[in-house]
């Protein structure tokens, strides 16, 4: 039977909706029905609208996909100039302030505390520099990820930025594709270093070289089935197929239709792709797409590149190899560079985003893309400029080259705002990488080191490819709940993707930063010559992992070991769910309760 | 009234008449469960599998593991609280208390 959801999308879903979100934004937060806020907000999702958790109603997070991470010149300063006005709450964050924009692991942007009322005139002025928050969430073509300099890579083996802008053009708004069973991500990578994460994607197109009549093709080949929520990690799994650039639509129009006809809806812990995928095998898969959802016959697969990824391969940077991210000065084919800036857990204040978007105008093209590693790229800065650029003083806290720990940082949103995670994320992740930065040497020749920290198993921090893991859990100290976490070790992408092994379980979340220099001090003794961190983890089996250093309290100190769950806002003085002034209406004010 | 339940978000948390009630993230005390032998389970509830819900009682089957142990799985029925038959309120037990999962089978629809 399928479920409640699929019978709220089958009343209205997907375009219809931007009406009904009109009209209730009109007449405010109090003319949704309240038996329809469930329905309601599910189909908000599809256009980019998450009502935040419990304890911030009539508050929502706004996502806004930017394809491939591309921000056109211009675009930033308007996303900067609605984070200002629009994205303050009742209470403001200690590390970051009253409003701020997160760049987030799929290349989009986030803002949040959002008024239902302030909706109409946010999409004005996003769709005005041609953003777009339609499809950003719900079930169907989630914002394209792949190489962040697509176009303007040295180690490029095709293009992949036209692919990625056709595929948004066509299936963004595209009723046929607009209601599937689940979300369904799509990664494209064109560069020999495997930066577009088609591993962990639902769909993926990897770059791949076939010989068709007699002559050598460059295009992609076809993974599909990859995955990390719900303790279910999976990695895309060929089905041996290749196309070329310009068959890309035709081959991702007919695996999403092939997912909006066999998809599980009744039952959406089992709708994702993967389990299809499961279920059926590649080899399945294939011949059923083949025999209903193609036109004539599938080519198999070409021969790819993943013997030459590099990103995220876990490799010391100074190997010689290609980027394991893309942070710092890189030079463009055209001799122009882009420079990549860390960006601690992805969150940079409305303030901030204004001054690089300026700076993007001054020294580049205006241009700014989005990793998959919460990072920002300016483009296209000329040669003569780069070290103008350098010396800006924005640069010293966002700064192309940051520490290793600082580097490796990344966070989801957490309790701040979401009604999924266990734990608070990004202040703690900002607390854990100073302190690694001031307490934990760095191993000769340690250039990268990832700490990936998830508040739940949804794992939108992508955890399970990061040296270290971190997945929100509880555990209790002295008697008393505190929030903890599973750490994993040895997960990382590369020629042989591998995800973590899960080796200390329920660590209080004050001993996690402890656990991490015991373990470095440990790999730095015990490493052979030149030996990598994931090198050294993967020579060790999950035994021996098991209890190989210790956690342990030290001077680094966490205001968030509370249930952060339980409060309206982590941060606000007065914290309890009983002081919150949601729901509010269209000025911010407190709307009278029912009871 | 009818009460109606959702469970919602990947199961993140209960909606009881369409107001969000329970979260994932809470720490139950679980008596004689058969997620493991620890007395009581200390049991952090992850996500919501199943929700019910008759005369007003709402009830719901949780993922989680037990803190002591470190033993995953999935609970039997627990009782959530109760919706008001005549107004709708909720009223949530206290998961801290102690509750015992029951394994009496319901009529329940699978969200």
């Amino acid at each position: 039977m399928p479920t409640k959801v699929e019978g709220w999308k089958d009343e209205a879903y997907g375009n219809e909706v931007r009406e009904r979100i009109y009209e209730f934004a009109e007449e405010g937060w109090e003319s949704i029905p309240d038996d329809e806020h469930d329905a309601w907000f599910e189909r908000f999702k599809w256009w980019g609208l998450y009502h935040q958790r419990k304890g911030q109603e009539s508050y929502f997070m706004m996502r806004i996909g930017t394809p491939n991470g591309v921000l056109e010149p211009g675009q930033l300063e308007v996303v900067a100039d609605v984070a200002d006005e629009f994205a303050r709450g009742p209470a403001d964050n200690p590390e970051f302030g009253g409003a701020v924009c997160d760049w987030t692991t799929r290349q989009s942007i986030q803002l949040h505390w959002i008024k239902l009322e302030d909706i109409p005139e946010i999409w004005d002025r996003l769709e005005s520099v041609g953003l777009s928050t339609q499809q950003a969430c719900g079930d169907s073509w989630r914002n394209i990820v792949g190489c962040p300099v697509a176009g303007k890579d040295k180690n490029e083996f095709i293009d992949a930025w036209p692919v990625a802008e056709e595929l948004n053009e066509t299936f963004k708004g595209n009723d046929d594709y607009a209601n599937l069973p689940r979300k369904w991500k799509v990664s494209v990578t064109g560069c020999s270093e495997g930066c577009g994460q088609g591993d962990i994607n639902d769909l993926a197109f990897e770059p791949a070289v076939k010989i068709i009549d007699g002559e050598e093709t460059k295009g992609f080949n076809i993974r599909v089935g990859g995955g990390l929520s719900r303790k279910e990690p999976r990695l895309a799994r060929s089905i041996d197929v290749f196309v070329t650039p310009e068959e890309a639509p035709d081959i991702a129009a007919s695996c999403s239709a092939l997912f909006r006809e066999h998809g599980d809806r009744d039952d959406r812990f089992n709708a994702r792709i993967k389990f299809l995928v499961d279920e059926w095998g590649a080899e399945k898969f294939r011949r059923v797409l083949e025999e209903e959802f193609v036109d004539g016959e599938l080519r198999t697969a070409g021969e790819d590149l993943r013997d030459e990824y590099t990103y995220n391969a876990g490799h010391n940077h100074d190997d010689g190899e290609g980027h394991a991210d893309h942070v710092g000065v890189h030079e463009q084919p055209d001799g122009n560079y882009y420079v990549g800036l860390s960006v601690l857990v992805g969150r940079m204040s409305a303030e901030e985003t204004r001054e690089l978007a300026h700076l993007a105008d001054e020294y580049g093209s205006g241009e700014v893309r989005l990793t998959q590693r919460q990072n920002i790229i300016v483009t296209d800065v000329d040669s003569d400029r780069i070290d103008g650029f350098l010396e800006e003083d924005l640069l010293e806290y966002h700064s192309p080259e940051p520490g290793v720990f600082m580097r490796g940082s990344i966070a989801c949103t957490g309790t701040e705002y979401c009604s999924l995670s266990i734990v608070e994320t990004k202040n703690r992740m900002v607390r854990y990488g100073r302190w690694m930065q001031d307490n934990i040497d760095v191993p000769e020749g340690m250039t990268n080191f990832h700490t990936h920290l998830s508040g739940c198993t949804a794992s939108c921090a992508q955890p399970q490819i990061a040296d270290i893991s971190l997945r929100g859990m509880k555990t209790r100290k002295d008697g008393e709940p505190v929030e903890a976490f599973d750490i994993g070790l040895g997960g990382g992408l590369g020629e042989n993707p591998q995800f973590a092994d899960w080796v200390e379980m329920r660590v209080a979340a004050d001993e996690v930063p402890g656990y991490i220099r015991n373990l470095v001090e440990f790999f730095a003794e015990a490493r052979e010559d030149g030996e990598s961190f994931r090198a050294f983890i993967a020579r060790h089996d999950e035994e021996a992992l098991n209890g190989l250093v210790e956690p342990e309290e030290t001077s680094y100190t966490d205001p968030y070991m509370h249930n952060t769950k339980m409060t309206w806002y982590p941060y606000a003085e007065d914290d309890d769910m009983g002081s919150s002034p949601a729901p509010t209406n269209g000025q911010g004010e407190p709307l009278p309760s029912d009871d | 009234m009818v009460t109606s339940i959702h469970q919602l978000d990947d199961g993140a948390w209960v909606s009881v008449n369409d107001s969000r009630e329970v979260n994932v993230s809470d720490l139950w005390q679980l008596a004689r469960s058969d997620i493991c032998d620890c007395d009581p389970t200390d049991f952090l509830a992850e996500g919501f599998v199943e929700v019910s819900v008759a005369c007003g009682r709402v009830e719901a089957r949780i993922a989680g593991q037990c803190i002591g142990c470190g033993t995953d799985g999935v609970t039997d029925w627990l009782e959530l609280g109760r919706a008001d038959p005549d107004t709708g309120a909720f009223r949530s037990v206290v998961p801290s208390s102690v509750h015992v999962p029951d394994r009496r089978r319901r009529l329940a629809a699978k969200e």
